[in-house]
């Protein structure tokens, strides 16, 4: 066995290495926290935003590894030794090669109007690295279908679907 | 969430060496499902069982086939070169569910695993005789249009919600476990069962065994198929009704029919009398409306869900037609041809 956190029932927290935005983090965490709560509540990385906190929404999609998931649905104490992107992280990601301040996904985003409110827009983003990285989607059809799992209340999404057309078109995710 | 101990397996057999230590202890790969659960208090766990780190991993070649291991993820399996030329069925369905982040977390063991999404299930204020035994059914007479129409019992009428489940019933594939009294193989049709007098129970596993690996047979059918899978949202939704249907055609006439239903009962649904009886048949819609007659004699409406019977019978005759022309439905344009 790797890890023991000791008998049922006892209060133990358990250390993990983490990778967040570039920078390596040693954190003692509860096995019961989840990745969304560890980004938001411990570590101020609040751009991960809490939608329904049950897979739905997709307002709390991070990549792990460079593939998008819910940070809600993944206990931060699994993710030992992973590589974490936020939304944080994006600009960063791109600043690391010589781009401009932010992610040319983000600049999409602001030249297509891609969100009114503003609450989805930092998991949209993740996610549509994700997609980007996986490289499935060709089509406007498939990239509506690959970004089903995020919910937009305003209804922006037939310029989210533009903003990452644009992207790809552009030659994807720098 | 309630609170538990947690630990991490390196091997399959240190992970079934710690359920037997704790049989209340669940195993957690993808999380996409038990996560949930717990954050609505259904599941309660005194100890997860971190299983990520076991070799269980790769799709190898076996047997003619592909054993594809237990924590491959669903979007590995789905995108994988080999699944999508030689089972493109299970390509289909897997990518008929769930959404991209869920596929990449979701592992193959845990999909077969995940619980019914009924919402009497998931809610901890009403009676529910899969939660809780005893306490009774509130899907019975309560708002039951998901539910089953098939092998429903007076205690459950939940439906099983994995559309790959479906797929690889059609397929015949075989899983793999690993348990106390060491490894045995069980056909997918046995995988799941019905609910009868003890709902609780969603499959065959004995108590301390896990999934290690699902065989998919040589037999791929990657010409004649389709998954057709009607649902209340085209995208990201669960199914009403889905039908796994495949086809080996002489000419015009059915050489080996196999025909699976999600969304309809307890488990993926197979009737093989009526896959024989499609067998040595012309190809038309009359053969295949003969085979959802008999598939659907059976079937028993709930107080609002009898529309499901019709849909069954319609989304039966349309697989069939969509494998047998070699078209199969799109997963991403969702018009029904």
């Amino acid at each position: 066995m790797l890890i023991d956190s000791g008998s049922p029932g006892a209060v133990g927290t358990i250390g993990i290495s983490l990778t967040i935005n570039g920078e390596r983090r040693e954190i003692q965490v509860a096995p019961w926290t989840t990745l969304l709560d560890l980004l938001r509540e411990r570590l101020d990385l609040t751009g991960t935003k809490k939608g329904c906190d049950h897979g739905q929404c997709g307002a709390c999609t991070v990549l792990v590894n460079g593939t998008r998931i819910n940070s809600c649905l993944a206990l931060a104490v699994m993710q030992d030794g992973a590589e974490i992107t936020t939304v944080e992280g994006l600009a960063s990601l791109a600043a690391r090669e010589g781009k401009n301040s932010l992610h040319p996904i983000q600049e999409a985003f602001v030249e297509h109007d891609a969100f009114q409110c503003g609450y989805c827009t930092p998991g949209q983003l993740c996610s549509s690295v994700g997609l980007m990285n996986e490289g499935h989607a060709h089509s406007r059809e498939e990239i509506r279908e690959a970004m089903s799992g995020n919910i937009c209340r305003c209804g922006a999404y037939t310029n989210i679907v533009d903003a990452i057309e644009d992207v790809m078109q552009q030659g994807g995710a720098r | 969430m309630n609170r538990f101990d947690y630990v991490r397996p390196n091997t399959v057999a240190e992970a079934v060496q710690a359920l037997g230590a704790d049989p209340q202890a669940r195993f957690i790969a993808g999380g996409t499902n038990l996560i949930d659960l717990m954050k609505y208090d259904v599941e309660r766990p005194g100890r997860l069982i971190d299983i990520t780190r076991l070799p269980l991993r790769d799709i190898v070649e076996h047997d003619g086939g592909l054993r594809i291991g237990a924590l491959v993820t669903n979007a590995t399996v789905a995108y994988d070169v080999r699944i999508k030329e030689r089972y493109p069925l299970l390509s289909s369905a897997i990518l008929a569910g769930a959404s991209a982040q869920l596929r990449n977390a979701a592992s193959t063991g845990g999909n077969l695993l995940q619980r019914t999404r009924c919402y009497y299930f998931y809610d901890t204020a009403t009676p529910c005789n899969k939660r809780e035994p005893g306490t009774g059914c509130g899907a019975i007479g309560g708002v039951n249009r998901i539910h089953a129409i098939l092998g429903a019992s007076e205690h459950c009428i939940a439906t099983h919600p994995s559309d790959m489940a479906v797929a690889l019933a059609a397929l015949e594939a075989v899983v793999q476990v690993s348990g106390p009294n060491g490894d045995r193989a069980i056909p997918l049709a046995e995988f799941h069962r019905l609910p009868g007098d003890d709902p609780a129970r969603d499959t065959n596993l004995a108590p301390g065994e896990i999934i290690v690996a699902v065989d998919l047979p040589a037999k791929s059918f990657a010409t004649n198929f389709t998954y057709l899978k009607l649902r209340d949202r085209l995208s990201y939704a669960f199914a009403l009704v889905s039908v796994a249907a495949a086809l080996e055609l002489d000419g015009e006439t059915i050489r080996t029919a196999r025909l699976a239903l999600g969304g309809v009962a307890h488990k993926p649904w197979r009737n093989t009398e009526a896959e024989g009886l499609l067998q040595g048949k012309p190809a038309t819609r009359e053969t295949y409306q003969t085979a959802a007659e008999l598939i659907l004699a059976e079937a028993k409406p709930q107080s609002t869900n009898g529309f499901k019977i019709e849909l069954a019978r319609r989304a039966i005759v349309r697989g069939l037609e969509q494998a047998a022309a070699g078209t199969p439905q799109s997963q991403s344009d969702k018009r029904i041809q």
